[in-house]
């Protein structure tokens, strides 16, 4: 499917998602419950099958955060992305899509160790760079570090 | 600073010969003939962090071929290895790394500081909760090579002024114990 196709295609598959475009991808907004159902859907369907989890990431946008998932089918060649917003910032969880795509294990340890978000039924969740008892999560816009020399 | 290349490499001292025309005795000091034979064949550990070590690389490398200087073979090891450019940014994780590869290296030793994360955490200097800002916090360093990265003519003016500064030095003398940081 094409850029537009694909568009035109998930905003009538999933009703309940905001359907938007930017320069890369398609993107689809998506509510924190709705994700793991989404994300296996997106996978399986045979119209769409997104077999790669090519990146996921997390942006702070102060006060809530937002984790990317970009997706691709090495079939259809087509992209998407997948944008969940987190509210509770002190309580950052979503699911986990390790079930679905197993890229995302190391993905989410890294967006657990820098931005502090907790996915629920990670099987192996822990900090990937940071030494274990390092406190607070470094890629916060709010992150304070009396060694930091902020300029 | 002017470098002085004029003698590099030629032995420091005045060799006499018999009637034969063979050279049977030579006058020279002893600091004088170790410091010729240390600078001009010091051996560099392959150590290399980021983009300065692909300018290290190329140093290396047939173009600019630094073994014209006596930096013949970079080893693997720092057992045999005489001198460490430390190419590239340090982070608090690799800072344990690089004082234990240093530590194992033999007296005498020498440290070239290469590029600005090296020298002062560079662009990594503000805002960063990961990076040393400079190695000198870790271990003594003899030469620092500004630049981001710097050409590899830097470096090896940078390598050059290292041989000056031994041959300028005391050989079997360790004046002062190298003082080395405290993390």
């Amino acid at each position: 499917m094409n850029k537009q196709e694909l568009k035109e295609y998930l905003a009538k598959t999933f009703p309940t998602t905001t359907i938007e475009e930017n320069t890369d991808f398609v993107v689809m907004r998506i509510n924190k419950d709705e994700l793991l159902a989404i994300a296996s859907q997106l996978k399986q369907n045979k119209e769409t099958l997104f077999d790669f989890l090519f990146c996921q990431t997390a942006v702070d946008y102060q006060p809530e955060l937002e984790v990317v998932y970009m997706l691709r089918s090495t079939t259809f060649q087509h992209e998407v992305e997948l944008k969940v917003t987190l509210t509770e910032r002190d309580n950052a969880n979503v699911d986990s899509v390790t079930s679905v795509w197993k890229a995302a294990e190391f993905f989410e340890c890294e967006i657990f160790d820098l931005f502090g978000i907790k996915f629920n039924g990670h099987a192996t969740l822990r900090r990937l760079f940071m030494p274990e008892d390092w406190p607070g999560f470094p890629l916060r816009k709010d992150y304070q570090d009396e060694n930091v020399i902020t300029r | 600073m002017e470098l002085d290349n004029t003698d590099n490499g030629r032995f420091p001292g005045e060799i006499y010969s018999d009637d034969a025309g063979n050279a049977n005795f030579m006058v020279t000091s002893v600091d004088k003939l170790a410091n010729w034979a240390r600078s001009n064949s010091l051996w560099p550990l392959t150590f290399g962090t980021s983009c300065c070590a692909i300018e290290m690389m190329s140093t290396a490398s047939a173009k600019y071929d630094w073994s014209r200087f006596g930096f013949e073979v970079a080893r693997a090891t720092p057992r045999q290895a005489d001198l460490i450019i430390v190419a590239g940014t340090i982070c608090n994780k690799m800072a344990p790394v690089l004082k234990r590869l240093y530590d194992q290296m033999p007296e005498p030793k020498y440290v070239i500081a290469m590029g600005a994360c090296s020298i002062s955490g560079g662009p990594f200097h503000y805002n960063s909760y990961s990076v040393v800002r400079g190695v000198d916090k870790l271990i003594p360093v003899d030469v620092y090579i500004p630049g981001c990265p710097p050409r590899p003519e830097a470096l090896l003016q940078g390598m050059i002024t290292l041989q000056e500064k031994i041959k300028k030095s005391r050989a079997y003398v360790i004046d002062t114990k190298k003082e080395t940081g405290n993390e």
